[in-house]
């Protein structure tokens, strides 16, 4: 366990210095950490688990957007943890639950348990329809339908810089609409 | 349209964007709110005409180290408290500071011999002046502080919101010391802690509403 947050802190740190391949696998290993955390948050709270996947989706757009909050001297794992906890109590609070997070429904999960499977999240589904025309454009094509910026770029004969601008915005976007539900 | 989580976290990494630190945006906010909150100084008080007589008082004096020390406090904790993991063990002992040097400028003027009596410094002239100048005047550094906070992540937003306004209560504190002409650190004590106590919980229930991410 202790080498496993060793080495998302290495890859993050790389991450910050503009490693995009670093930061691809930092998201891919903690994905199914916080899957594992967010089902035992959402089960503890009597909901049914398959909804954790809009949780592990709002918690990585979170770490996103945030990333600039992180203490490249400071271990990884507490500062992702307390972004996870967060975002699990606010998920569970707009189903109106009382909350009652265990601070350990994150930090305990051993790797074995990881491999739950993935459901689409709806929630986020949902938001992405109200994004503005452009910036949904933007998203679905390199998300859904994987083109590169640059290949984006050429089919809405936008700048790539106007697309990266574009692109960063939908994904802010999408957690403001979470925020105003 | 669906998004697979794979999808999501391929698309975050494409997304190379880079923020700027918390403090840097915090810095910029204060000083765009800094001349706002400075013109309404000029335009309703205007510094005190005897200024220069009344540097050479160590309790006028005294009244920019509390109020400066306050905010400079606030500021570092609300920069603490912008990351996730954060909390206030090991901080809050800043916030000692100001009200250490209030209290011994209270004890050392308690020692000293005095023209007027303890409760007539401590209401003073200026008292509604004070409780309703310092809140106006934090306003604008509240708003600013907190659009700056948004750019962190605080776990605790009301907490958060409230040393925001603290913060802007010590900026505006600052300002407003210039103007008046009670120096006792009796009047400080009662009527700058109250105007920054209203200010305070304007933050918090500010700060529980915008500062969630």
């Amino acid at each position: 366990m202790r080498e496993r947050e060793d080495e998302w802190t290495g890859l993050m740190r790389s991450a910050i210095s503009g490693d995009g391949a670093a930061y691809h696998r930092l998201l891919k290993a903690i994905a199914p950490v916080l899957r594992a955390g967010a089902r035992r948050g959402l089960a503890r709270a009597g909901q049914p688990v398959d909804q954790s996947e809009d949780i592990v989706q709002d918690i990585l757009l979170a770490v996103h957007l945030k990333r600039h909050t992180w203490d490249a001297n400071a271990p990884f794992a507490p500062w992702l943890f307390a972004i996870a906890r967060n975002k699990l109590i606010d998920a569970l609070r707009r189903r109106g639950r009382r909350v009652f997070v265990n601070i350990d429904d994150f930090a305990e999960t051993l790797p074995g348990e990881a491999a739950a499977e993935t459901v689409s999240a709806s929630e986020v589904a949902a938001r992405l329809e109200s994004l503005p025309a452009r910036q949904r454009a933007v998203l679905q094509s390199i998300a859904v339908d994987s083109a590169s910026i640059r290949d984006t770029a050429a089919k809405y004969s936008m700048s790539e810089g106007a697309v990266r601008v574009a692109l960063h915005r939908a994904l802010a976007s999408l957690t403001a609409r979470l925020r105003e539900q | 349209m669906r998004m697979e989580t794979d999808q999501l976290i391929r698309t975050l990494a494409a997304d190379n964007t880079r923020a700027r630190p918390v403090g840097f945006v915090l810095a910029l906010a204060l000083l765009a709110a800094a001349p706002v909150s400075l013109l309404m100084f000029f335009t309703e008080l205007g510094v005190r005409p005897d200024v220069m007589t009344a540097m050479r008082n160590p309790f006028f004096d005294l009244k920019f180290a509390v109020t400066l020390a306050l905010a400079t406090s606030a500021i570092l904790v609300s920069l603490h408290l912008s990351r996730p993991e954060a909390s206030m063990r090991g901080w809050g002992w800043l916030f000692m500071i100001p009200a250490g040097l209030l209290v011994a400028g209270i004890s050392s003027e308690m020692m000293m011999p005095q023209r007027l009596p303890m409760m007539t410094r401590l209401v003073g002239q200026n008292s509604r002046v004070c409780m309703s100048a310092i809140p106006a005047m934090s306003l604008p550094l509240l708003a600013a502080a907190l659009i700056a906070l948004r750019h962190g992540a605080p776990t605790r937003p009301a907490l958060a919101g409230a040393i925001a306004g603290l913060l802007s209560a010590g900026i505006a504190a600052t300002f407003y010391a210039s103007h008046c002409t009670d120096d006792s650190p009796l009047f400080v004590v009662t009527w700058y802690t109250i105007a920054t106590a209203l200010v305070t919980a304007v933050g918090a229930l500010a700060g529980s509403r915008v500062l969630r991410f």
